[in-house]
């Protein structure tokens, strides 16, 4: 009687699980969204000395909630689990840096973009890496492009030296795909990653330039310097947008609909110039 | 779950096993040795060598392994003293810093174990020992290390099994072992479950055959 019991009980609960898990499925009236950050990607997210999270994205994602009429809970997410965490239902969205790719929509929805930045390689001053001239950009989804050229001459220019990158990103990516020849070191955060520059236990790194721009300001960062062209396009996705779960169309909307607005009234573009110093909306 | 996926990872992860191996078995040989001086150092009259190790296996006892990896690791290189001094070629190594950190790490567990060992050898023996005119160091020899060691393996088998697990926070400073490995496969594919249990079970596999090691080891001493 009692195993009876007891089976009855453990398919009760299997049969309750799927349904528990279905609920932010089924579409619903939106109040609350919680919407995850990392917190350790200035000036995109990050956390001021209280730990009170800080950066462009907190003040955007206050703006798109307000827009939306729902109200918005933000939190820290380690950047490595960041993706399995909105799969699982810890939080609805993320807005995180995250550049919309092909291979993350296989997984999750994104929103239109909302911000869009190079990519660039930094290294200290006084590198002979430095010679590799800046300014130009590069398509990276532009197949008659320039950029075999200019990976050629940066696998070259790279050869026995160390690249550090941010693990999961779409700067790993890119190096894995367009530069295999070159010692790649991967990093939980970007932090760590400039203290490895800084002590020469990596030669160079590659980040978003505005996020190489916010370590320069930094006291000890005087000495890092930026080269090679800057890349955009391919493998770095469309620009950064709004990750979301693809079982929330409604959600996608409503995001959608705020940062059109936001981008059409300036808003977005206003809390770049106050974060990055340039505009970095996505036109 | 996917199977698929979960079975395709697995010559991946397995190929972070030596350097799991080399980081382990590394810093237990030179944890051997910091703890056996250590212990001695304890069980010394001498006040100076006692306390100092004390303080050592105080601080690295008391601390989080994390927090020691991250201060050997980073710490350290942000001083220009030592990134101009001879030491900079070997600290400018993740690898070696890791296996530092490790091995000072083991070093300070093992040398309490060691002591305790040393300690559990009844005194009546080697009093009796001396009385029958073996030196100091020869009655260590025949009778209190004998004992000791019989009286440190299960616990000091325990420690490898320890260190086995240990060494996968070698992972944050940008070493593919195991760990490292299953973290770059999940920023490639996502899929956190099936591959850290693929590692998971990597790690269980090596810590059955160390087991096992110490257990032949113990039966070994037993009977001899």
């Amino acid at each position: 009687m009692k195993k009876t019991l007891a089976a009855a009980l453990l398919a009760a609960a299997a049969l309750s699980l799927p349904l528990a898990f279905a609920g932010p499925a089924a579409a619903k009236d939106w109040k609350t969204v919680r919407i995850a950050t990392e917190g350790a990607y200035m000036p995109w997210n990050g956390a001021d000395a209280s730990g009170k999270l800080i950066g462009f994205e907190i003040d955007l994602a206050a703006e798109l909630c307000k827009k939306a009429g729902v109200t918005c809970e933000i939190k820290a997410q380690d950047w490595d689990g960041i993706i399995p965490g909105l799969q699982q239902g810890k939080y609805d969205a993320i807005m995180a840096g995250m550049s919309i790719t092909d291979e993350r929509r296989k997984l999750i929805e994104f929103s239109k973009p909302y911000a869009a930045d190079p990519a660039i390689f930094a290294t200290l001053n006084g590198s002979p890496l430095l010679a590799q001239k800046t300014g130009a950009r590069i398509d990276l989804s532009d197949a008659a492009s320039p950029s075999k050229a200019a990976f050629e001459a940066l696998e070259k220019a790279l050869k026995g030296k160390s690249v550090g990158v941010q693990v999961s990103t779409i700067h790993q990516t890119m190096m894995e795909k367009h530069l295999p020849g070159v010692s790649l070191r991967t990093y939980d955060k970007t932090d760590s990653m400039a203290l490895d520059l800084a002590s020469g236990r990596i030669d160079a790194m590659l980040s978003d330039r505005s996020v190489i721009a916010d370590l320069q300001k930094a006291a000890d960062g005087k000495n890092i310097a930026l080269f090679g062209p800057g890349f955009v396009g391919g493998v770095l996705g469309e620009g950064m947008g709004v990750g979301l779960r693809k079982t929330d169309p409604d959600l996608k909307a409503l995001f959608d609909k705020a940062i059109a607005a936001a981008n059409a009234d300036g808003t977005t573009s206003k809390l770049a110039e106050k974060w990055f110093g340039y505009d970095v909306a996505a036109k | 779950m996917n199977w698929e996926l979960m079975w395709d990872s697995l010559p991946k992860l397995l190929g972070g096993v030596p350097l799991t191996l080399q980081l382990t078995g590394l810093s237990l040989a030179v944890g051997v040795l910091i703890a056996a001086v250590a212990a001695a150092a304890r069980l010394s009259d001498n006040l100076l060598f006692r306390s100092a190790a004390w303080s050592y296996v105080f601080i690295f006892r008391g601390t989080p392994l994390l927090v020691q990896i991250f201060l050997i690791y980073y710490g350290l290189g942000q001083f220009d003293a030592v990134r101009q001094s001879f030491l900079w070629p070997v600290l400018r190594e993740a690898y070696w810093c890791a296996v530092l950190a490790l091995a000072l790490n083991t070093g300070a567990y093992a040398s309490e174990i060691f002591r305790g060992a040393v300690l559990s050898v009844p005194h009546g023996q080697v009093e009796a020992a001396r009385a029958c005119g073996m030196s100091r160091w020869l009655a260590f020899r025949r009778i209190v290390a004998p004992q000791a060691l019989r009286q440190a393996l299960p616990a000091y088998g325990n420690e490898v099994v320890l260190m086995v697990k240990a060494s996968s926070l070698a992972s944050t400073v940008t070493l593919l072992e195991i760990t490292g490995v299953a973290r770059r496969l999940i920023s490639q594919t996502y899929a956190v479950f099936e591959i850290f249990i693929v590692a998971g079970l990597i790690y269980l596999a090596l810590n059955t055959l160390a087991a096992v090691a110490v257990r032949w080891c113990e039966k070994r001493l037993a009977t001899a």
